[in-house]
Order: C-alpha cells, then sequence, then structure tokens
C-alpha cells in the first residue's frame, strides 16, 4: 500500500486568512434537519415548538408534502402561550399528551427549540425532563434547539445527535462509533469495508430505532461521515470517547485517507487494506474519471450551505480537475475540518458566514463555470447566466464513499452537460 | 399551542413578501432571523421566478438579542435603500422580530429615507398569509394612490393577483382580454406587475375588478370610499360566474353586456353522452373562499355533480362558505387543521376532491382522485402552458382538468364489460395513473388474501363487529380493485346501521342497490 494520498506537511489551506462578513444570510436554519432525520429514525417524533413560519418551513423544505404521514409536526404558539411561561409548558404537555396518544409507534421525542420558543426562553429541557418521566420507558423525550438565531441547515442535525449522547448507557468495550446520518445503502457500504478489515463491533449513531445497542465509554474511538458535527463532537469527548481526525470520505481520495485513519487506529495491515479497498478504489478511480470529463479546467463557486463546501472543494480540485473561485462555508470548524483544509491547495477564497449581496457581487465578477448554491439563488443565477448546481441535494443524495464518488462528480457535471445539450439560443 | 402537521397558509410576512415579489420598484426590508430566508424558495423553484424577491432580511442571531439587533435593522435599510434605488419601502417583522420589540416601523420613520416607507402591522402569532397579503397592498394603495382625473375612456384596475398565486398570471390575460371585449381597458394591474408609480394612478380607473377578494378586498373596500371606485363583487370563474360577473361590469359602467362564447366548451362538453358518467359524481370542496365558492356552483350546475361536502380554510370567508353551504344543503368546515379536513373527507368517501395541493396528498393516501382549484399549490400548478381559471378558457380548463381524475370512472363501465378480460386484472391497474392508484386504494382498504380451506369461514372486518361470510368475500373480489375498497366500506356501513353481523352476498347487493343512484 504505496499510493496512499501524502497529505502536504507545509502548504494547504489550513493557516490561510479566511473571509468574514457579516450581512444578510441566504441559508435553512437547524429545523431543516428534521427532514432527514425523521426518515433516519424510524421511531422518533420531532416536534418542533415554534410560530407558522416554523410550520411553513418545514413542509416547504420538505418539498411541499411528499411523504402522506410524515414524523414531524409543529406546536404553533399562539397569542396566548406568549403570555406566561407557565402557560406554555401546560400547552406543551397537552400537544404532547395528543401527539403521543395519536402515535403510538413513536418511541423517542425530540422537543426541537426554534427561534420563538429561544427568545421567549421556553425552557424545553425542563419539559423534557418531565415528561421522560411520566412516558418512560415507552418514550424517550430530549430536546435540541434547531432556531435559525443559533443554528444553520445541517448544524439541526448537530444539535439532535449532541443531545443523544449524554443518555447513551456507559460502556469499556473497545468499539468504532461512526457518527453522521448517512443514507442506508452508503452507512452500509461504510461498515461493510470496515468489517472486511476486520475492524469491530462497528455502531452507528444515530441507530434507526431507539431500543439499539449504542452505547459509549474510554474505550469507543469515533470517525465523523459528516463535517458539520462539531457538537456532537464535543460530547463525545465529554464521555471519554476518542476521535479519528481525518479528512472526509468523498471521492476515491477522501474515501481512502479517512478508511486508513481508522484502520491505522485499529492495527490493521497494508496487504488486508490493499485487499479489502484495491477494487472499490478502481471502481471509484475509474467512476470519477468518466464523471468529471466536463468538469476538468472548470471553475467552481461555493455559497455557503452544509459545512460540507470544504471537503466537496477538496474532491472537485484534487478528483476532478476543477478550480475553486470561493469556497463560502456557514462556519469552520478547525478540529474538525482541519486534514481537509490541509489537501486544498491554497488559492481560493475561504469565506465564513455571508453577506449575500457583497457574495453575489463577487460570483457575477468571477463568473464561475459552475456555482453551487441554495434553493433562493439557484434559478436567479441560472436566469444571469450562470450554471448552478443546488447544494442540497449533496446532503440528500448519497455521495459518501466509494460507490458513490462517480455520482458525486455527476452532481457537479449534470448541469454543464445539460448547457451543452441545450439548443434553445444565446442565455441571458 | 396547537399542533400541526400540514399547513394550508404561511406566516402573513409571507403574505406580504407574494405583495412585494409580484410588484417592480418596491423593496421589502424584512427584520427576521436568519432561516426565515427560506421563504425565497417559495418564489424562485415552487413558482419558478428568474429573481430574488425584493426582500432583505436582518438576519440576527443570538448573540444580537439584547443588543443591536435595531441598529442592524437600520443599516440593513440603509443598505437595502442604497442597492436597490427603490421608488418605495415596506418595512416589517416576522414572528421572531415581532417579539424583540423593536419598531421597525418607528425606527425607518427617523431615518429620512427619500421615499415613501410603508411599515406594516402583521401580527403573526394571530394571522397569516391571506391577511398579509390583503394587508400589505391595502397598507401600499392607502399610503400611494389619490384621487387623480378618470380617465376619458372607460377603465379598470385588476385587483388581487400575486406572486405565488394560484393562476394569476393567466387569469389577469384572460381577463384583460374580456374586457376589452367589452371596450374596457385595463389602467392598472395590482400588485402583480404594478410599481409603486402605478398604484399611485389607480384612482384613475372607473371601477376595480376584485379578482381575487382574498389578497385585496380592503383594498377594494378603501378605494371605494376614497376613490369613488365601485368593485365588482362576482369571481367569474365558471360559465354562469363569468356571465354574471359580464351583467355586473355592465350595470357599473353603463355599457352593453357583451361576452364571445365563441371558444367555450364546457357546456357541450358536459352535455356531450360520454359525460354521462359524470352524473351525480359525489365531490368535496375545500380551499380559498373564494375559489371553493365558485368551484361548488360548477361543480353541481355546470358538471352535474353532488356537492357532499365544502369549506375553507380562511377563517376570514367563514360567513359565506357557511351561508353556501346551507344552499348545497352540507354542513360548510371552516377549520385550517389538516386533520380534520382528513377525517371529514373519509367519513364522507367522495368519488372526488376538488382542493388545495394538501387534499391531493389526502386523496393519495386515501385513494380518491383530487384536481387542485386553490393555493396552497406545487411547483406542478405553475404549468408552462396557458391555463387560467377566470372567464371563457378558464371554464374549458376547469372541464379538462376535473375530468381528468375520473375518466377512471368511465374505465369504471369498462372494467365491468370486460372483467374477465386478461388485461383487467387487479395488478394491471388504470392505464393512465402510472401504478399509483391500486397502491392507494389498497391503502383505503387493505384487500383481503384469498380465503384458504383452512381459514375460517369468515373474516372480521376492521371494526370487529360485522364479519364477510367466505362467499361475499369471494363476490367482493369480482368487483373492480379501485372501487372495492367503497363497496367494502358501503356494505359494512349497511350491515351495522342494520345491526346485521354477517355479510353474505345478499347483504352485498342490498347495500349495493341502497346506494345505487
Amino acid at each position: 500500500m504505496n499510493d496512499l494520498p501524502r497529505l502536504p506537511t507545509s502548504g494547504g489551506c489550513r493557516d490561510e486568512p479566511i473571509l468574514k462578513q457579516r450581512g444578510q444570510r441566504e441559508v435553512f436554519c437547524g429545523l431543516t434537519g428534521i427532514i432527514w432525520l425523521h426518515r433516519k429514525m424510524q421511531d422518533a417524533f420531532f416536534l418542533v415548538i415554534g410560530s407558522r413560519t416554523c410550520a411553513h418551513l418545514l413542509q416547504s423544505a420538505a418539498g411541499v408534502m411528499i411523504f402522506a404521514e410524515p414524523r414531524f409536526g409543529t406546536a404553533i404558539l399562539e397569542e396566548t402561550d406568549l403570555a406566561g411561561l407557565a402557560d406554555a409548558q401546560t400547552e406543551l404537555d397537552k400537544v404532547v399528551d395528543q401527539l403521543l396518544a395519536r402515535r403510538t409507534d413513536i418511541r423517542q421525542l425530540f422537543l426541537v427549540g426554534s427561534c420563538p420558543s429561544e427568545v421567549i426562553k421556553l425552557d424545553l429541557s425542563r419539559a423534557a425532563e418531565r415528561m421522560t418521566e411520566k412516558y418512560a420507558p415507552s418514550v424517550r423525550v430530549l430536546n435540541f434547539s434547531g432556531s435559525g438565531i443559533e443554528t444553520t441547515f445541517t448544524q439541526g442535525e448537530d444539535a439532535c445527535l449532541a443531545s443523544m449522547v449524554p443518555v447513551l448507557p456507559e460502556t469499556n468495550e473497545r468499539q468504532l462509533l461512526l457518527v453522521g446520518a448517512l443514507p442506508d445503502v452508503v452507512e452500509e457500504q461504510a461498515v461493510s469495508l470496515l468489517t472486511q478489515m476486520g475492524i469491530g463491533p462497528v455502531r452507528v449513531l444515530p441507530a434507526p430505532r431507539a431500543d439499539s445497542d449504542l452505547s459509549v465509554g474510554t474505550e469507543t474511538v469515533f470517525a465523523l461521515t459528516q463535517p458539520f458535527l462539531g457538537d456532537t463532537h464535543a460530547e463525545l469527548e465529554r464521555r471519554g470517547a476518542r476521535h479519528i481526525a481525518a479528512p472526509f470520505p468523498f471521492g476515491e481520495e477522501g474515501t481512502t485517507a479517512w478508511l486508513r485513519m481508522i484502520a491505522d487506529e485499529f492495527g490493521v495491515d497494508d496487504a488486508t487494506f490493499e485487499r479489502v479497498t484495491a477494487a472499490p478504489r478502481a471502481r471509484a478511480r475509474k467512476a470519477i474519471a468518466q464523471a468529471s470529463v466536463s468538469l476538468r479546467g472548470k471553475s467552481v463557486f461555493f455559497f455557503p450551505d452544509s459545512q460540507l463546501e470544504i471537503p466537496l472543494a477538496r474532491f472537485l480540485t484534487r478528483e476532478c480537475g476543477m478550480q475553486a473561485i470561493e469556497v463560502g462555508a456557514p462556519f469552520i470548524h478547525k478540529g474538525i475540518i482541519g486534514p481537509d483544509l490541509d489537501m486544498l491547495a491554497q488559492g481560493p477564497v475561504l469565506s465564513e458566514g455571508q453577506d449575500v449581496d457583497l457574495q453575489l457581487d463577487r460570483c457575477r465578477a468571477a463568473r464561475p463555470d459552475l456555482t453551487v448554491c441554495g434553493l433562493g439563488l439557484a434559478n436567479p443565477l441560472e436566469a444571469e447566466g450562470l450554471s448552478t448546481k443546488w447544494a442540497i441535494e449533496l446532503v440528500f443524495t448519497p455521495v459518501h464513499f466509494y460507490e458513490q464518488a462517480g455520482d458525486l462528480a455527476g452532481l457537479f457535471s449534470r448541469p454543464l452537460r445539460r448547457d451543452d445539450l441545450l439548443q434553445l439560443g444565446v442565455r441571458a | 399551542m396547537k399542533l400541526t402537521v400540514w399547513t394550508y397558509e404561511g406566516p402573513p410576512h409571507v403574505g406580504a413578501m407574494r405583495v412585494a415579489t409580484g410588484m417592480t420598484g418596491l423593496h421589502y426590508v424584512l427584520h427576521a432571523p436568519q432561516g426565515d430566508t427560506y421563504a425565497d424558495l417559495l418564489f424562485t423553484m415552487i413558482e419558478r421566478r428568474d429573481h430574488r424577491p425584493p426582500v432583505t432580511y436582518t438576519t440576527f442571531q443570538a448573540r444580537d438579542l439584547g443588543s443591536d439587533t435595531a441598529n442592524l435593522f437600520k443599516k440593513s435599510l440603509e443598505d437595502a435603500y442604497a442597492r436597490y434605488q427603490p421608488e418605495a419601502l415596506i418595512v416589517g417583522a416576522s414572528c421572531t422580530a415581532e417579539l424583540i420589540q423593536d419598531d421597525p416601523g418607528g425606527m425607518s420613520e427617523t431615518m429620512g429615507l427619500p421615499v415613501p416607507v410603508i411599515p406594516l402591522e402583521l401580527p403573526s402569532y394571530q394571522r397569516k398569509e391571506n391577511f398579509g397579503a390583503d394587508e400589505t397592498f391595502f397598507q401600499i394603495v392607502r399610503t400611494l394612490a389619490k384621487p387623480i382625473e378618470r380617465t376619458a375612456q372607460i377603465t379598470c384596475n385588476l385587483i388581487g393577483p400575486t406572486a405565488l398565486g394560484f393562476r394569476h398570471r393567466d387569469d389577469i390575460t384572460e381577463m384583460t382580454a374580456l374586457l376589452s371585449d367589452m371596450g374596457i381597458s385595463v389602467n392598472v394591474v395590482a400588485p402583480m406587475t404594478s410599481s409603486p408609480s402605478d398604484i399611485a394612478r389607480m384612482g384613475a380607473a372607473h371601477f376595480n375588478v376584485l379578482m381575487y377578494p382574498e389578497t385585496a378586498e380592503s383594498a377594494a373596500r378603501w378605494m371605494e370610499r376614497e376613490l369613488g371606485q365601485p368593485f365588482t363583487k362576482t369571481v367569474p370563474i365558471g360559465v354562469g360566474a363569468t356571465r354574471d360577473f359580464v351583467q355586473e361590469v355592465a350595470e357599473i359602467t353603463g355599457l352593453a353586456p357583451y361576452l364571445d362564447e365563441s371558444r367555450l366548451r364546457l357546456p357541450w362538453y358536459s352535455r356531450s353522452v360520454d359525460s354521462t358518467y359524470l352524473t351525480g359524481k359525489r365531490v368535496f370542496i375545500f380551499g380559498d373562499g373564494s375559489h371553493v365558492a365558485a368551484a361548488a356552483r360548477v361543480a353541481r350546475d355546470e358538471m352535474g355533480f353532488e356537492v357532499v361536502g365544502l369549506g375553507c380554510y380562511n377563517r376570514e370567508m367563514a360567513r359565506p362558505i357557511r351561508s353556501l353551504a346551507k344552499e348545497y344543503g352540507v354542513e360548510a368546515l371552516i377549520t385550517d387543521d389538516y386533520l380534520e379536513v382528513e377525517r371529514s373527507i373519509e367519513a364522507l368517501q367522495p368519488e372526488m376532491i376538488l382542493g388545495t395541493q394538501m387534499e391531493r396528498h389526502i386523496g393519495k393516501r386515501l385513494g380518491i382522485p383530487c384536481a387542485v382549484i386553490s393555493a396552497p399549490v406545487h411547483v406542478q400548478d405553475f404549468p408552462a402552458r396557458y391555463s387560467p381559471q377566470m372567464g371563457i378558457e378558464g371554464a374549458n380548463v376547469l372541464f379538462d382538468t376535473w375530468v381528468h381524475p375520473l375518466v377512471m370512472g368511465l374505465e369504471e363501465h369498462l372494467l365491468h364489460m370486460f372483467r374477465d378480460d386478461f388485461e383487467f386484472h387487479d395488478a394491471a391497474g388504470p392505464s393512465h395513473h402510472g401504478g399509483h392508484a391500486p397502491k392507494a386504494a389498497n391503502e383505503a382498504a387493505p384487500a383481503p388474501v384469498a380465503p384458504t380451506p383452512a381459514a375460517a369461514a369468515a373474516k372480521t372486518a376492521g371494526d370487529g363487529n360485522v364479519i364477510w361470510l367466505d362467499d361475499a368475500e369471494r363476490e367482493l373480489k369480482k368487483i373492480p380493485f379501485f372501487v372495492r375498497g367503497k363497496a367494502r366500506r358501503n356494505t359494512e356501513t349497511f350491515a351495522s346501521e342494520r345491526g346485521v353481523s354477517e355479510i353474505s352476498v345478499d347483504t352485498l347487493y342490498e347495500a349495493k342497490a341502497h346506494y345505487a343512484r
């Protein structure tokens, strides 16, 4: 095993200055994490304690009703709730009673804080404790905040997973914990690769059901599969677990580096590593080569969205031959994203947070070949003649690990291929 | 607190955004936390607009609370004015900003901007999207419209269309042509297509056409009072309503009523013999009050349906919808609770739903076809083709879109005729439904597995009170799968109402005879 990517010891972007501007942001709030988490945790219900806006957001973000009976809902605050906090707690009890009577299949209930509930300082942790007592053992009640004054988009998943860590049972077992919600197919691939190397037991947070055998302790090592899990990372370390820092498993290179770090931790020899990874690595390289033909030499500009931007820029520049102009992220946690920053060549502007008007000015001036942005900006930028990729697809589509590496490149090349296909006259 | 799964209306500031986004030269500065920018995607993705909504959000965060959120608002307002140079601004707060009480209206007044700044008071915890749109348009008109000299020729304003409205774009075209046929030109269309300077010359029109009472009635009443402009009360959706509308316009203007019906096809299509299968189809109607009222009339009088239930989600329309329901001999359902609507539809078991995107969803779950007649809607309800609801072409569109999901009714006859044909079996599904309908029908009433000889000779129905005898169960299986669920429920209801505990073949046919129309 001698063709491992060598991480540069100097260079990279880790110590590059980061542009921070303060202004209007064009991002979802953390509540939207519920959309994929409720699919992932099959016996969980997410109850947002918020306003009509929160309910409307969830509905719009969920593509307006793709699910017949979603396992999320909103307890809408009304005038009377704003009058006094005691009332709000009683009201909440009523709503939860009503909900659990209707949905007897629910084993985990998350009380999710929103902007209004944070501003009126509604104490949801107290409510969660009270309800846990009341409904134990059939239902476990936890709380976290997905509010837009505290979180952006994927940070909602982080807040949710972080809320689960303190109540995990203690264990002294040596184990690997994979952290982050992934599509089932991707999760199975990851576990299979690790198991083939003799690594185990491998457990995954979040588990699909509450009655899983998830536990944590000082013998637990954990690897993140998503770069936005800063709070969960901190909570796990608080429980004595140790983080395996690695680049994120996007593309052939990232996946190999991620697996190698874990393999090293578990003392997997080179021959075994090679035997397990050789075939999927070759497949991934081939798939990327095919899918990235139209990406080579093209420029890309990232608006902040999911915190996946830096690992993705690393993948696109190193494996797909693209040139990054600006890589914007809502939040940059160097302790987690550091290994990816080390591999990303200097050059692009790194920006954290957003003033969307100023960033749009920079984007228009740069005229990138591809702009990665959220749903509010995509069509307007297309109308200005810029090709765009909806960032949200990168969160909802299986993109991690070897077998998806080609698909990941394909997500970026599709808008460019489409441009080439369409014969509709001159663009705006 | 109120438990909500899906909502019919967004918060009131989304209503204000619908007004602002429909207009040009107007900018909305909204005091709001960062997540509230989600609303942009309603316009750019669902309506496929090619511009961002003209809205600047202040994007305050937790760390700003209690310190400088007010300054953040002022700075955002200054920046927005400098960047966009609008003719007028509207300012307001979303639900969270309302709680921190920064008073955007008061602050903007002190800033001395050189254009009109219109403050919006939209109580988020009491009111909803339609109120927000109506109130915003009213405040804009009240601030900017002034009495001016009437046009020499008879003109009108078309009021009510907004961004994200159900077919508003095409209704404007249809109404403009219809009025033009009568010799009336359109002075201003507002809020959609207008700028603040257009609003200022609304007073030049002789009267207003109130297209959508939900979004413009307050403005219509104000203009009637302050500018002396009468407004039309008929919403011209359907053949009869369009004719009435023309009559109403004639009375207001003193012009001769004129309606070019050369392109009107609904009446003949409705009379044609192949439409007899539509006779007495039981429909449930739900949506915004105006569209529901119009749809009820078309359904009963122009399509020959039986209206078995109707209601609206906007309480502002509760009174007219209640009295309308009386006329139709049903109880109105006035609620914004999606689950209540679902329960009502489930109990009534209509053969079709005329509803919103939400009822389309309920219908999918219950295996009942649904046509959309009102907002809230989905990206598929912003079609590329011309597809108005109002006027002559609108009536044609209604016939097509309502009949399409019911074509299954025609297939139903054929299925009876060709019951044993190899192509008509449970798994084949109706040809045009992409395989969804059989699944939905099964969900509505799980199809029984073929009884095995070892199994008991009877099956217990869902409620446990009525059992199906073996031969009745076999006979039920012969009924086409997509009406089987209904037949099963009807028979069980029939049996339990008569205290019959076992369903035989006779019970099945007695029930069929009972429900036959």
